[in-house]
């Protein structure tokens, strides 16, 4: 019965939440990570950005074993989820996953979805359970969707629908596996409010990414990963702003503007400079700033 | 088309009919075969030898109730008795097609295999002359009905476990990771969030699936039976030779039917209703 809230006291920038040590992965001969080491402590955000095919969501993947590394160790609160003898179920209820495709279960409603893991996996009782939904369909705003199904709500409710189910089970640590990518644009805002409330409650988040404003705002840390290892690891000044490795300056530049891919020694001035936040792919308009907290 | 002179002229046609022309030939000499047989019918039939054959009023009031208290609960009976056997075992197997430990996946796909493969009809055999002859002694639980429901279920949960199969396989893969990544064990993940949704995409086969095990069970036929123990076929066919008279076994026709095709319609309507969620 943790009260999801109680991690907002937790102080920024503490121990070790997440540690990821000479991880390596392959999938056949394609060697997606390439020996990743990244410390993420209690309370810290990190955003991780990166072309794709870059290995981001791999590692994140990995980070809840969802994919096995084939070589290295993970840590998450001290408790080596590489050990095979790790009870792997006991370690993910610590570990809230949010998915690009949510991944609500369609044959329950917006409560059961929330309880129903619950009941099963930490064996609360029906009437706790409940209360902890409610209150978490409350955090993201959804209370009044309690008894709809998922296949009713738009894209951007489910999502938060998915978080709030992650929630509920109490996590240390959120991973975000690109929150917003299947979202219509004007959908896109809310979620993001919800994380960013989320982040300045002191939770511990790995967010996969390709919203530079949400990771400038947000960030303690940014990451970029490119060809399966990290390029560059620091604040979102340093890694967005003004980048030092020219993979990065590239990546950020295509992602401002696909035409201006060429023109790299602008881009750390592009992106300073710009007044609005940087078009994230192709289609998405500008994430409206300040819409959330 | 109005003025065909330059029509003609542009494009000489072979047999010199428009195409329009040529589709109500076609159209007028199909009805012409159709009427000719319906003619045929009506005249070249002996309509008073096929009524007293066929729908003898008085022989089919006899039947009643007994075909439908006795022959046609006794049908249901063995199809429903026989369908919870396959299902359940259908489960088991399809649960095994898929499972990481190899001489499972090949023991169910053998299994899918020989019983795809086999005629109902030797499984019925099987059970019911060659089981009992192997193993003198042994009493299939349930007599008659146990036996039915083995051999109908032996037969259907081939079918069903391909089915279920498939149907485990269309759940979309994120749901059983949302559920890992929330703690559930696979076994858990499995009987919570995954076999209900496959359910409800197999239950559109799965009812057809009983729709042919309530024919099949006419099968029973072969099987030695006591007369309580008569299903529809076999009571037609009993009562067909002891009146020498073809009736019975148009009445139980019609029993048949009367499962048959409302439960046909329902099976469309359920395929029609996923085809429609799946948009």
């Amino acid at each position: 019965m943790s009260a999801p809230e109680s991690s907002a006291a937790a102080p920024r920038s503490g121990a070790p939440e997440i540690s990821v040590r000479a991880l390596h992965k392959s999938f056949g001969d394609n060697e997606v990570l390439r020996g990743i080491d990244l410390e993420i402590r209690q309370g810290e955000v990190v955003c991780v950005i990166g072309p794709s095919g870059s290995g981001k969501s791999t590692l994140l993947r990995c980070v809840n074993l969802l994919e096995e590394p084939s070589k290295g160790q993970v840590f998450v609160g001290g408790t080596e989820l590489t050990d095979p003898d790790v009870d792997i179920d006991a370690v993910r209820r610590r570990i809230g996953m949010v998915f690009q495709q949510f991944n609500l279960f369609p044959h329950l409603t917006v409560t059961e979805n929330l309880t129903l893991p619950q009941r099963r996996v930490l064996r609360r009782d029906k009437a706790t359970a409940a209360r902890v939904a409610a209150e978490n369909l409350e955090r993201v705003g959804l209370a009044e969707k309690a008894d709809a199904y998922p296949s009713s709500l738009s894209g951007g409710q489910q999502q938060r629908v998915a978080i709030a189910r992650a929630l509920a089970m109490g996590p240390e640590v959120m991973l975000f596996d690109e929150p917003t990518s299947a979202l219509d644009p004007e959908l896109v805002g809310d979620v993001l409010a919800v994380m960013r409330r989320l982040a300045h409650e002191g939770m511990t988040m790995m967010v996969v990414t390709h919203e530079m404003t949400f990771a400038r705002e947000v960030a303690d840390r940014v990451v970029f990963m490119d060809g399966g290892v990290i390029v560059e690891d620091g604040t979102p000044d340093q890694v967005i702003t003004a980048p030092q490795h020219t993979r990065t300056r590239h990546f950020l530049s295509r992602l401002l503007d696909p035409a201006m891919a060429e023109v790299e020694e602008e881009t750390s001035d592009l992106v300073h400079g710009a007044p609005k936040p940087p078009v994230t792919q192709q289609e998405r308009p500008p994430t409206p700033p300040g819409r959330g907290v | 088309m109005t003025d065909t002179g330059t029509d003609t002229a542009l494009t000489p046609r072979r047999s010199g009919l428009t195409r329009r022309q040529k589709r109500a030939l076609s159209r007028g000499a199909q009805y012409v075969i159709f009427v000719a047989a319906v003619v045929a019918l009506a005249v070249g039939a002996d309509w008073g030898r096929l009524q007293n054959q066929f729908a003898q009023v008085d022989l089919a009031k006899q039947l009643f109730p007994d075909i439908i208290t006795l022959a046609l609960k006794n049908t249901v009976l063995y199809t429903l008795s026989g369908f919870v056997v396959g299902l359940v075992l259908g489960m088991v197997i399809a649960l095994m097609r898929l499972s990481s430990v190899g001489p499972y996946r090949w023991i169910s796909g053998i299994y899918i295999e020989i019983f795809r493969g086999l005629p109902a009809l030797l499984i019925f055999i099987f059970v019911g002359v060659a089981v009992p002859l192997a193993f003198p002694g042994t009493e299939i639980p349930g007599g008659t009905y146990g036996k039915v429901a083995i051999a109908l279920g032996l037969v259907s949960a081939a079918y069903m476990a391909e089915t279920i199969r498939a149907g485990i396989q269309a759940v979309p893969k994120g749901q059983m990771e949302a559920a890992r990544s929330l703690g559930f064990s696979h076994a858990r993940a499995m009987i919570s969030v995954v076999i209900p949704q496959a359910f409800r995409i197999v239950i559109p086969p799965l009812t057809n699936e009983l729709v042919l095990l309530f024919k099949d069970s006419s099968l029973v036929l072969f099987l030695g039976v006591t007369l309580e123990e008569r299903e529809l076929a076999k009571f037609g066919r009993d009562l067909a030779s002891e009146t020498a008279n073809s009736t019975p076994i148009l009445v139980a026709g019609l029993c048949y039917l009367l499962v048959t095709v409302p439960l046909g319609f329902v099976v469309r309507r359920l395929e029609a209703k996923a085809a429609e969620a799946t948009k």
